[in-house]
């Protein structure tokens, strides 16, 4: 017993300290979605003398929440998708082909993903009513794509450039265009790359807030960080079912975080260890 | 494959023939077009915007120059706002750098101890990171709680306050409950990447500093810090910009109230665009925050510059 805390007692105490910082405020969540609603209100005790499932069925079967997970879900897919297929085609032209003005691109890609946010969101706005896309999810799907191609771009663009130059060149004495050769050799090796790409976008894009609560005006177009956000309480906040909608609106992308976290941390550090 | 112009399109057995470069274009292309429609043409057009005096429903609209700028000088809110902003901005990533930090050298031990916990730890540490914003502040609004918030009960019970503090409610407190949620959520980033940075620390530099009788401290503060320096100015300018554009958590949390106490420059924008719908005037507010975001990204590159002249 001594000998094991010897060797695994610093281990055991440095993650205790670790979870209780992570963990705790999503823990004391859970606790607070299973609580009866008298019992919200009742401080002690800590641990919960009896569970309910109430706030689960109120915020999945009786609110407009699912509507807005499926929004998200849309979104958050098409977002992914168009971001990493013209991000990948960018990214390439960037890493292989002979194009002018590189450091230009990188530049302006630098300064739009600094520029805040809330500066572009009036233009925005009246850009996407002109296009007829006000209120609807192509119009935050698209923003989404967008404003992460720069980090899409920059993570394939050094993914790319880790293959060797001799794949890309013998394709094209093959016979292949850059087309082909992008398509059916390149791409299959940056499996990875690209793996992680998506997983960073579509996870920017399901927590995305301020674009979504702006170019969204009805339930039926709200994605559900705004549904979170915008929480409707009568009279005080319903804070069981908050509780509940919060956990399921993490989910998905908790889901991903902890399923990828190898490749997520990988693309987070990418660049900024190594330059 | 020698490089060849756009122009050179030819068309050969009734399949195009392309440049290497025209092709670099092709590809380059939708990404351009797509950024140069969504993300630049706002841009430019919030920049003419903040040179505009735009009330649409005095239907007031025109050109003004710098004044807009001019106003923001002659304007209270604007400086507390900045204010704000920078308190939120300076406490909250410093915390995060010194807890960040803390953070990774303790989870760097582990590295060497083996036996699985820093996988553990990452799957732990990864979970404030990717939990949205909007949750993050909606959890800690309950928390904050003042009658049955967990905060004020475990503080009682630990007999360290004795009435119930109104976290969010009290103009002191509020700013300080923000950015408590703000290094909650965002230690675990500056964490992981100075985690990654000590891992590519050599080990012999450490050994051979045992051997000259060079103590923890001494180690740390001739090898660790030296060496991650890049990678702290990363975290830095990266912690910066986000917390001086700061939006999602403070407008869940406490709305910029109670009485203006934490009303960030995003927020202030944001309700001079929405609310009073003054474009003109928003779009220079916004445009002074990117300003404000630049300058100080700036100082931390002259400031990184000079730490590493003076130890070359």
């Amino acid at each position: 017993m001594m000998m094991w805390f010897r060797t695994h007692g610093l281990t055991a105490c440095v993650l205790l300290l670790v979870g209780l910082f992570c963990l705790g405020p999503v823990l004391w969540q859970a606790v607070t979605s299973l609580k009866p609603d008298q019992d919200l209100v009742r401080l002690p005790p800590l641990i919960p003398e009896r569970v309910t499932g109430v706030h689960y069925d109120r915020v999945l079967l009786q609110s407009s929440l699912p509507r807005s997970l499926a929004n998200s879900v849309v979104v958050a897919a098409s977002a992914t998708v168009t971001a990493i297929v013209v991000g990948s085609f960018c990214a390439f032209a960037l890493a292989r082909l002979p194009i002018a003005g590189k450091s230009v691109i990188l530049g302006v890609a630098l300064v739009t993903s600094m520029f805040p946010p809330i500066a572009v969101i009036s233009p925005l706005y009246l850009l996407m009513r002109e296009l007829g896309l006000r209120d609807t999810l192509v119009a935050v799907g698209l923003t989404h794509a967008v404003y992460s191609l720069p980090l899409a771009v920059w993570l394939l663009t050094s993914f790319f450039q880790q293959l060797p130059k001799e794949l890309y060149q013998a394709a094209r004495i093959d016979g292949c265009t850059p087309l082909q050769a992008l398509l059916t050799i390149i791409l299959p090796l940056a499996r990875p790359g690209l793996a992680v790409a998506a997983l960073l976008v579509f996870i920017y894009s399901w927590n995305e807030f301020m674009f979504a609560l702006t170019l969204t005006a009805s339930d039926t177009t709200r994605t559900a960080p705004v549904a979170v956000a915008l929480f409707p309480g009568l009279y005080e906040i319903p804070w069981g079912d908050l509780a509940a909608a919060s956990l399921v609106v993490t989910l998905p992308v908790a889901g991903l975080a902890l399923a990828f976290q190898r490749h997520i941390i990988a693309g987070l550090t990418a660049g900024s260890v190594k330059g | 494959m020698t490089e060849r112009s756009l122009a050179e399109i030819k068309k050969q057995n009734g399949t195009i023939h392309l440049s290497e470069r025209a092709w670099g274009y092709l590809f380059a292309g939708p990404a351009f077009i797509l950024v140069g429609l969504i993300a630049l043409a706002p841009i430019t057009a919030a920049l003419w915007l903040s040179l505009r005096q735009q009330l649409p429903i005095f239907g007031i609209d025109a050109f003004v120059g710098f004044q807009n700028y001019l106003q923001l000088f002659e304007d209270d809110r604007f400086w507390a706002a900045c204010r704000t902003t920078l308190y939120f901005t300076v406490l909250s990533v410093s915390a995060e750098l010194l807890l960040g930090f803390g953070f990774a050298l303790l989870l760097s031990r582990l590295s060497d101890g083996g036996g699985g916990g820093l996988r553990w730890a990452h799957v732990m540490i990864i979970l404030p990171w990717a939990i949205p914003t909007v949750v993050s502040a909606q959890i800690w609004a309950w928390l904050y709680q003042p009658d049955y918030g967990l905060l004020n009960y475990l503080l009682y019970a630990a007999g360290i306050t004795e009435g119930r503090i109104d976290w969010l409610g009290d103009p002191d407190w509020a700013i300080h409950a923000a950015v408590v949620m703000d290094v909650w959520k965002t230690t675990p980033f500056a964490a992981l990447l100075l985690l990654a940075g000590l891992k590519t620390v050599p080990q012999e530099l450490y050994a051979a500093a045992r051997v000259d009788g060079a103590g923890t401290w001494e180690q740390f503060r001739r090898i660790t810090l030296p060496l991650l320096m890049p990678v702290v100015l990363i975290v830095l300018v990266f912690r910066t910009m986000d917390a001086v554009r700061v939006f999602d958590a403070v407008f869940v949390l406490t709305g910029g109230g109670p009485g203006n106490s934490t009303e960030t420059l995003s927020i202030y924008a944001y309700k001079t665009l929405f609310q009073t719908l003054q474009f003109g005037y928003g779009s220079a507010l916004a445009t002074a925050m990117f300003v404000l975001a630049a300058l100080l990204s700036l100082l931390y590159v002259l400031l990184l510059r000079r730490h590493v002249q003076e130890s070359a």
